[in-house]
């Protein structure tokens, strides 16, 4: 239990498996490869999107817009093939991470530049993005028949079975795993959330790193403003509404703190994987989609105590008895 | 002697005209001025005492759940939840007046829900000791789920008449106010004595400022969180009673996002999302700025989604332009 509680992305993943498990049981389809991938497929932009709200997070922020930044670019992205339908793919795409990457530096520039607290910053561009939506289309939307072939079919190509969305989050996810892991700049992040006065004292810039994590936040929501635009074959304001609590729900399930410092990859990418199994479970334990937001409610508390209940525990690393265990341990 | 202590008191420097002029409140009388004649200017309707009635039921609702935000948000708490609760109260509203429940007992039931779904989370946020923003982001989604899942498409609409005249027929012939309105200018002038007059109000700023050490100098800090979460929540259910009776509906996206609504409410009105600072004139104020600015916009038929974004902008504008005059000021 202790080793389940230390470990505790090897405990989630036991609980996803389990539970996988448990509806397979019930519902043989479900573990069929076929649909294995296509819940792989479904959770992508979910992976990458908590992947880049976990950066900001660590640094004791939050980021709201992501869902509104994720809109406007699809937006921008989809407009932009409606008009020029015969482009390249990575024009497409790099249309969508370029607004998102604006977006994402607005964001930051306000609060690490000027100073504001980020729930001010990225409440009030949250509903700036949105709103922009309306303002740029006229409030239009963009159809999947306005919408170029090659824009719309490179997110759904497969390869091995997977979609290229899915392909698209593993190499997201690799370079953010090694960006936090191996590089300076990455470990920062921890140092600045654990402990923002001791990380200047180490002569971390904590405004330069807050600045990298809502750019990385915002350049990650622009590509994933594309995938989702063109996967799901439609772009207008209300796009991705509410989206954003989805993504800090699996950060919080996935472990990462919202007190700042505290937040693994792997963590971030199974509390994501956790709301997949679940979303894409309960039609086929044939439960009205009406319950699906009592039940990822009720997952997220349970979440928050479990991680309160780890975190006492790792608190406790300061006694001498503790501290000879994990001295052992390594 | 007690005079003079009492004019020295830390966070309360004594009275001078540049720190008046840039005190949040000034900004905020300036900019509620502003918007009252700008929206005099572009529409002959605007001064209309009809008109302006009806403008404020569009805010009072939001501005009484500000009121329990402002306090929660002063003592370094929030509640993501309050629109959730407004869903679940205005359901548990629906399912007992379905049952044939009268006005009265309408009301007790919408206030005692909410209040019961403010004890949850003030139990998990002041008892169990998790951060208030998860928390609330987790009940957030329980309680709408709850709504979604007991009403799923449907709606509930047979509602007593005399249930929804609370919402939809006016307190006082002259002026012509409606029982939200008074309601919110009430729970306003309670709210803003007990903080700035009474000891439980210095003792919320002190929970702000530094929770460890109020609990050291003998705060009940947790019984006075759960106290807030609870009084949140009762008031989400009183905002739940009086806008289920002026839609005269319950649907499971009943009252949804105005949570945002209701923070950017309490943060324009100058309270600190870090805690500690804050009054509730500045709220006050801020419900009245907000309230006439869409009201102004929505005169001249701009979108709401547009007023959302001048909203926005409003909101960051006011944060940043304040400090930007003090650095540059500071560099003088």
């Amino acid at each position: 239990m202790n080793f389940l509680l230390r470990h505790r992305e090897v405990a989630l993943g036991l609980i996803i498996a389990a539970m996988v498990g448990g509806i397979g049981a019930y519902a043989p389809a479900f573990v069929s490869a076929g649909n294995i991938a296509s819940v792989l497929d479904d959770t992508s932009i979910l992976f990458m999107m908590a992947l880049a709200q976990m950066v900001v997070i660590l640094t004791r922020g939050i980021d709201l817009s992501v869902a509104a930044n994720l809109a406007l670019s699809g937006m921008i992205s989809a407009s932009l093939s409606q008009h020029f339908p015969h482009l390249p793919v990575i024009a497409y795409i790099g249309a969508g991470v370029s607004v998102g990457l604006i977006l994402g530096l607005f964001n930051g520039g306000l609060i690490a530049g000027v100073g504001i607290p980020p729930i001010v910053v990225t409440l009030g561009t949250l509903a700036i993005f949105r709103g922009l939506i309306v303002v740029y289309g006229g409030g239009s939307q963009v159809n999947a028949s306005d919408m170029g072939d090659v824009f719309q079919a490179f997110p759904k190509m497969t390869f091995l079975g997977l979609e290229t969305v899915f392909w698209i989050s593993v190499p997201v996810a690799a370079a953010m795993w090694l960006f936090l892991n191996l590089t300076r700049t990455g470990r920062s992040f921890y140092a600045v959330g654990g402990n923002p006065v001791a990380a200047r004292y180490c002569g971390i810039d904590i405004r330069k790193q807050m600045l990298l994590a809502y750019t990385i936040s915002g350049t990650v929501s622009g590509l994933c403003g594309y995938l989702w635009v063109a996967r799901y074959g439609v772009a207008y304001s209300e796009i991705a509404s509410g989206y954003e609590l989805t993504v800090i729900a699996a950060c919080v399930i996935g472990g990462v703190s919202i007190a700042g410092g505290v937040g693994t990859v792997p963590g971030s990418l199974l509390g994501a994987l956790f709301l997949g199994v679940i979303v894409n479970a309960l039609p086929v334990m044939q439960v009205t989609p009406f319950w699906q937001m009592a039940i990822s409610g009720a997952v997220i508390l349970s979440a928050v105590v479990v991680n309160a209940r780890a975190e006492r525990r790792a608190g406790k690393l300061i006694l001498p008895e503790a501290r000879r265990a994990a001295g052992t341990a390594k | 002697m007690s005079e003079k202590v009492r004019a020295e008191i830390a966070d309360q420097p004594s009275w001078r005209f540049s720190e008046f002029l840039l005190r949040w409140e000034t900004i905020l009388i300036c900019m509620l001025a502003a918007v009252f004649f700008g929206d005099t200017f572009v529409s002959p309707y605007f001064l209309d005492v009809y008109n302006l009635s009806d403008a404020t039921s569009n805010f009072s609702e939001k501005a009484i759940i500000a009121m329990g935000m402002a306090l929660l948000i002063l003592a370094r708490e929030i509640d993501l939840s309050v629109a959730a609760i407004i869903a679940v109260s205005s359901l548990a509203m629906g399912l007992a007046s379905q049952a044939g429940a009268g006005p009265p007992s309408l009301v007790l039931i919408g206030l005692a829900v909410g209040a019961a779904c403010g004890s949850f989370n003030g139990f998990l946020v002041a008892r169990i000791g998790l951060p208030s923003i998860v928390v609330t982001i987790g009940t957030m989604s329980l309680f709408r789920g709850i709504a979604q899942v007991v009403l799923g498409d449907q709606a509930i609409t047979n509602y007593p008449a005399g249930f929804q005249a609370l919402g939809q027929d006016y307190f006082t012939k002259w002026p012509p106010l409606h029982y939200s309105f008074c309601l919110f200018l009430i729970i306003a002038i309670v709210f803003a004595l007990v903080l700035h007059r009474t000891v439980l109000g210095r003792r919320l700023y002190a929970i702000g400022n530094n929770p460890i050490a109020a609990r050291f100098s003998g705060i009940a800090v947790d019984r006075i969180k759960f106290g807030l979460f609870v009084l949140s929540g009762a008031l989400s259910g009183l905002a739940a009673v009086l806008l289920t009776a002026r839609i005269g509906s319950t649907r499971p996206n009943i009252a949804l996002g105005w949570e945002l609504e209701v923070i950017t409410m309490v943060i324009l009105g100058g309270v600190s999302i870090a805690g500690g600072s804050g009054t509730i004139p500045g709220v006050i104020i801020a419900v009245f700025v907000l309230g006439l600015v869409t009201f102004g916009l929505s005169l001249i038929n701009v979108p709401g989604i547009v007023i959302s974004v001048i909203l926005g902008f409003l909101l960051i504008a006011s944060i940043t332009l304040p400090i930007l005059t003090r650095k540059i000021m500071a560099m003088r």
